[in-house]
């Protein structure tokens, strides 16, 4: 007999318990499987071969040596690797002509009976080449440098409100800078590996990925296949910060490879080639301008970007989008301009968009407020929109102020002397900073089926994916809210295209899109169950439900979560050196539904965002085109010795114009505002401002010293 | 225990010049392996005795995620040539359990929240288990004050923690929880703790 499916009283787990993560477990004992830990019987190993020219084409690849070492099975090339249909994304055109738009473009792929052999195979390929000029440096007077229509997102290139111009130059009190961000790695832990079987017309594949639908779909695309006949799995995801959104190489070129030589492939890409393999945050060149009246309200704003893409693809980081949403400007001009360069396809890192450009406009409002004398949190109070003034909408909520007020409040804002360069500790400088931040709120079409089982249990299906997010543990509270059944008589199975397809984790909208299509179909199943009479069938009750219709009737309302992170930081007069002492984030980001889990997320963001202002960025070599900063010796990322306290907070928001568990996006906005925050306090602290990331020892000793030597 | 032979682990395949035959003991139990000169530990481990927990993040001892165990002292498993360790015990995540018993760091880690995605997790936990013996045998790190008693075990603060465990990448951003749970697994277990885990007890004799 089952049990009653709909007892009495509140739900057992409401929205916001701090469950802990269901697969915690297998990942504290190593029983959890990443994608390169299949190891299918007679599985091969396959090592890629990089271009090490900057631009150029393939005249020779020379493969004797490789195929005469022993465990050597193939070495593919664009003479001899299976032909690709076109899809979407150029960038995955691999093998398929003589043509290298870039260094480190995969050029040949060595396969082999073990690890060791295809890393020798590999190594023994000659490959020559026909170099050409290459153009690798972004600088803001770029003669190629044009104006997209669009830019990530689907957002206009270049918006224009009012009358900039007059409105600048009227304006009392002006501000001009520029700020810089260099191109940025998103570096997760676990390199991007795929394990792939081509076996009797089938393709499985175990993928690291944010979405294994959309590689299911594009490998289908590429190899001509029904997409029926490809499964990828991809169960466990070591991170991924953006770079494992779509498709990149490796999976393809397993595929490839498994479909050349009839056996198995594994292929894990090798940490140093990842920046010119699977996409990177694009270097911003960001020009801010802000006119205000004597009361610190902004008459003039305007924020131009100059950025790179490759000649392969164009992939335009929209790092002026949020100013066209942040604050009162009656006379706005946002503008992106980018140039095709002969480096990696940028794509995308952690909060495209918002994390650089919020980098420099919210550098930009607190040299404003220096400017004016007043409060940064009071500035920032001064110039809340009404209605976004991009759109004129309202907002479905804002509660910015709150986080700012709560913040200020928490941290210790106040009392605080406004005056740089007073507080001394030994040969320590000690500051505050404060910034905004913010994210919008997107929901894409996904699809899911809940299942009344015969043994009292519910069963959710969608193919959603957890790359650390917690996805399983919080689609399992949403449906048990939505049954309101307890929900350890949930069972969620994600990570697989042979589920009901669903959006990929990204955009900050996973929770939101599979939550949605999970909350309809644990609503529909209540229906038919509701109807049921009698004891279950053995195959239990199942219903369906898709958000196609929901996700593509929009809203009247302009929605975006909001922060406010603070910062104190020390800088050492002697080193130079700028350390974070603590960093407190508080967030209105609708309702959190797991606050365990939702506090490692924006901690993590907030982390990420601290090595964006203290250490993280690479140079495009000009004489050999590649990035100088490669790997994880040379490319630094915090480290558990540079992150003090950090506290994340929230305000309880409620939002009745999102989707039904009422929730935004939690996994972007801590990076967002986190490096204006640091660099605002390093202001603070020094009187010295740093508007070219990261806030490394070189830019500030040198000024540190003159201040000294001015001073004496 | 008799030794175990795996057909995937070249244990069929005679030494040669470029493959020598070992003994390792993974996690308590004797493996006779015959190994390509070329193999690291943590490829040997992930390869061919089907022991994934200790991951490759980026194979040359920049990240900590491969830090296993070797003879109680942690160790990246990237950096060690298989070849040159005959003999030698090796605990990897996989060994930190007692059974169905977590290790009071494996629960810490859960109830924390220490960790995200997981990738790093298993080279955080053997790390911070290398961090309570060498805690406890007394080793200074940079954090540890110039006047401590080198014979006494080092008191695990915060700032030792964060110090001890920095070789070990988190790209998540776990590090407060990491502390958090190192704190509560050095706190609960005193001088008493077993940080090379249940395996290291084990009799591990060929």
């Amino acid at each position: 007999m089952s049990p009653d499916p709909f007892p009495l009283g509140p739900p057992a787990y409401p929205l916001g318990a701090p469950l802990v993560r269901r697969e915690g477990r297998e990942k504290v004992t190593g029983t959890a499987r990443y994608a390169a830990e299949h190891t299918p019987l007679d599985c091969a190993y396959a090592w890629p071969v990089a271009a090490t020219v900057a631009r150029g084409r393939v005249t020779a690849v020379d493969a004797t040596g490789a195929l005469a070492l022993p465990g050597v099975c193939a070495v593919l090339t664009h003479e001899n690797a299976p032909r690709l249909a076109a899809t979407g994304d150029p960038a995955l055109a691999l093998l398929q002509d003589d043509r290298v738009p870039h260094r480190g473009w995969y050029v040949a792929l060595a396969v082999a009976d073990s690890l060791e052999a295809a890393r020798a195979a590999a190594a023994a390929v000659h490959v020559s080449y026909a170099a050409e000029d290459a153009d690798v440096l972004l600088t803001a007077g770029h003669p190629g440098l044009y104006a997209p229509e669009t830019v990530n997102g689907g957002y206009p290139g270049t918006r224009e409100r009012g009358d900039f111009d007059t409105a600048f130059a009227a304006a009392p009190v002006t501000l001009d800078a520029t700020y810089t961000v260099p191109p940025l790695h998103n570096h997760p832990m676990e390199p991007h590996a795929a394990t792939a079987h081509w076996t009797g017309g089938r393709l499985t594949v175990h993928d690291s990925s944010q979405g294994s639908s959309k590689v299911c779909e594009d490998l289908a695309a590429l190899f001509s296949l029904d997409p029926g006949d490809i499964t990828v799995v991809s169960e466990h995801v070591g991170g991924g910060f953006g770079s494992k959104g779509t498709p990149r190489p490796h999976v393809v070129l397993a595929a490839m490879a498994t479909r050349h030589t009839g056996r198995p492939v594994k292929l894990s890409l090798p940490r140093r080639e990842m920046p010119a393999a699977v996409g990177h945050r694009a270097p911003t060149v960001q020009r801010v301008r802000l006119g205000a009246g004597g009361d610190g309200v902004l008459t003039a704003l305007a924020h131009e970007i100059a950025t790179h893409t490759s000649t392969v693809n164009e992939f335009v980081e929209q790092a002026a989008v949020p100013a066209r949403m942040m604050y009162t400007s009656p006379n706005s001009r946002t503008a992106h301009r980018v140039v095709p360069l002969d480096v990696p396809t940028p794509s995308w890192m952690r909060a495209p968009g918002e994390a650089p450009g919020m980098f420099a406009l919210e550098s930009a409002v607190d040299e404003l407020a220096v400017l004016l004398d007043i409060d940064p949190v009071e500035l920032r109070m001064r110039n809340e929109p009404d209605t976004e003034p991009d759109s004129d909408r309202a907002f479905s909520s804002r509660h910015l102020i709150g986080c700012l007020r709560e913040g200020a409040e928490r941290f210790g804002w106040r009392p605080r002397d406004p005056r740089p360069g007073v507080r001394r500790e030994g040969d320590l400088l000690l500051g505050t900073g404060v910034a905004a931040a913010t994210y919008p709120v997107y929901v894409a079409p996904s699809s899911a089926e809940a299942r009344a089982t015969a043994d009292g249990g519910f069963r959710i299906r969608v193919n959603a994916t957890d790359i650390g997010t917690g996805a399983r543990t919080v689609l399992a509270q949403i449906a048990a809210a939505a049954l309101t059944v307890p929900e350890d008589r949930v069972r969620v199975d994600i990570g697989s295209s042979d589920l009901p397809p669903a959006m990929l984790a990204g955009g900050s909208m996973g929770t939101a899109s599979w939550g949605w299509a999970v909350h309809k179909a644990c609503m529909a199943l209540r229906a038919r169950l509701r109807d049921h009479d009698g004891p279950l069938p053995a195959e239990g009750l199942t219903a369906a439900a898709d958000t196609r219709q929901e996700a593509a009737e929009g809203s009247p309302y302009a929605r975006h979560a909001f922060g406010a992170t603070f910062a104190e930081v020390q800088a050492d007069t002697v080193s130079g050196e700028v350390r974070v002492r603590r960093m407190l984030g508080v967030y209105a980001a609708g309702r959190i539904l797991n606050s365990r889990t939702a506090r490692s997320q924006f901690i993590g963001g907030m982390t990420m965002g601290l090595g964006m202002a203290l250490m993280e960025g690479s140079r495009l070599d000009p004489a050999f085109g590649d990035f100088a900063e490669r790997d994880l010796a040379a490319y630094h990322v915090p480290a558990c010795a540079d992150v003090p306290r950090i506290e994340a907070h929230w305000i309880d928001e409620e939002d009745p114009h999102l989707n039904p568990m009422g929730s935004k996006g939690i996994g972007e906005i801590g990076i967002v505002g986190t490096a204006a925050a640091v660099a605002n306090a390093l202001w603070h602290a020094t009187g010295i401002r740093v508007r070219d990331l990261p806030l490394t020892v070189d830019k500030i000793l040198p000024r540190l010293r003159a201040a000294r030597e001015g001073a004496g | 225990m008799e030794p175990t032979r795996y057909p995937a682990d070249g244990g069929t395949v005679p030494a040669t010049e470029q493959r020598s035959e070992l003994v390792l003991h993974l996690n308590g139990r004797a493996h006779t392996l015959t190994v390509d000169h070329r193999t690291t530990v943590l490829d040997l481990l992930r390869e061919q005795v089907g022991l994934t927990g200790a991951k490759k993040g980026c194979d040359h001892g920049q990240c900590g995620a491969c830090t296993v165990l070797v003879d109680g002292r942690r160790a990246n498993s990237c950096l060690l040539l298989a070849v040159a360790q005959d003999g030698r015990r090796i605990t990897t995540v996989e060994g930190l359990a007692d059974g169905e018993r977590l290790h009071p760091l494996q629960e810490a880690f859960l109830e924390r929240d220490a960790f995200q995605c997981g990738y790093c997790t298993p080279g955080q936990l053997c790390s911070a288990a290398g961090v309570l013996a060498e805690a406890a045998d007394g080793f200074p790190s940079h954090a540890t004050p110039a006047t401590a008693d080198p014979a006494a075990p080092v008191a695990l603060t915060a700032e030792e923690i964060r110090e001890r465990m920095s070789g070990n990448l988190c790209r998540c951003g776990a590090y407060p929880r990491i502390i958090e749970a190192v704190a509560d697994a050095a706190a609960h277990h005193g001088g008493t703790a077993r940080p090379g885990g249940a395996a290291e007890h084990q009799e591990a004799t060929p």
